[in-house]
């Protein structure tokens, strides 16, 4: 299943890297001037971007350096998305890691809570060799048979 | 009994942060209106012109026209021959204009810029750092800023005109 995953995941990642497409890059960009998707606005801005876009893909740039050339120009907001990197890096990892961090929290305290819902187990004496305690009664009588033999 | 403190003085932790976060997001909000009388808000903005920076501050002592425009607004084309020619008018009594570029691709404001013989300062605001300072709601916008570097004379939102631009100038001249 990785194998697979791999083996058509990372040719299309790298295809998309060197060869991205209009389409593509609209859905990881903002429009700034009406602050949604840019593949969601008309505004003149926007068609600006594709146009810019569309340009730059002709001229051979990569993803990245699209990406990057429009994040010079607009500044980070411009993405949809932070990057997978450096301080953008926390934002994806941040939901993650109180996820995990919230599920330990959760199953320690069901685990405390089951154990101290079960019954005391009774002190375990060496001598009763893991039975459990006789009757006092019968125990004294036992006593008394036993002392009669000594 | 330890751990339930421990978690007990997590979550308030977390509350805490989170309405921490809240306030500091009110109050350091960069979307405020800029006000009449108020100070300018400051900046310092890369030159679209040429190369360097231009500060506000650097003006002080001037009266300043504050035009806020990009290349695929319409308006912001028409009003350029009223700004060009207060410019050339007024630039030997200490009045400066300067263009604010934002949202826009430089190479198209560039180009713009030279179409449509624009001759006065011109500077970029690509992020919309200083647009947010003076809450701007669109474009063209136009502020004047006195000598005293108080905010005077009308806001203007949409395209400036001449009468406007006049009446502004006089204002900042005058504070």
């Amino acid at each position: 299943m990785l194998l697979v995953a791999l083996v058509v995941g990372v040719p299309a990642a790298l295809a998309s890297e060197s060869h991205p497409t209009l389409h593509e890059l609209e859905g990881q960009l903002m429009c700034p001037t009406c602050g949604t998707p840019l593949d969601m606005s008309d505004a003149p801005a926007a068609n600006r971007i594709r146009a810019f876009i569309v340009n730059r893909i002709d001229g051979g740039d990569t993803r990245s350096e699209i990406m990057d050339k429009l994040v010079a120009q607009f500044g980070p907001g411009i993405r949809a998305a932070p990057p997978k990197s450096g301080w953008g890096l926390l934002a994806w990892l941040l939901p993650l890691v109180l996820l995990v961090g919230g599920g330990a929290v959760l199953g320690v305290y069901a685990w405390r809570w089951s154990r101290s819902r079960e019954p005391a187990p009774a002190a375990a004496r060496p001598e009763q060799n893991g039975r459990a305690p006789l009757d006092p009664d019968l125990e004294r009588r036992l006593e008394e048979e036993l002392a009669r033999f000594e | 009994m330890r751990l339930k403190l421990g978690a007990q003085v997590v979550a308030l932790g977390i509350v805490v942060g989170l309405l921490g976060l809240l306030v500091w997001k009110l109050v350091n909000q960069d979307q405020k209106q800029a006000r009449k009388n108020a100070p300018a808000p400051a900046f310092t903005l890369p030159r679209l012109d040429r190369s360097g920076d231009l500060s506000l501050a650097s003006l002080k002592g001037k009266a300043v026209v504050l035009n806020f425009w990009a290349s695929w607004c319409a308006p912001c084309r028409d009003e350029v021959p009223v700004l060009e020619k207060a410019w050339v008018k007024h630039r030997g009594q200490g009045v400066v204009v300067i263009g604010v570029d934002q949202q826009d691709l430089s190479s198209d404001a560039r180009a713009f810029a030279k179409k449509y013989g624009m001759s006065y300062p011109l500077v970029r605001d690509g992020p919309g750092h200083v647009v947010a300072k003076y809450g701007l709601t669109g474009v063209p916008e136009t502020f004047f800023v006195g000598r005293s570097g108080k905010l005077v004379g009308p806001h203007v939102e949409g395209q400036v005109t001449k009468r406007q631009l006049a009446e502004g100038i006089h204002a900042a001249m005058r504070s």
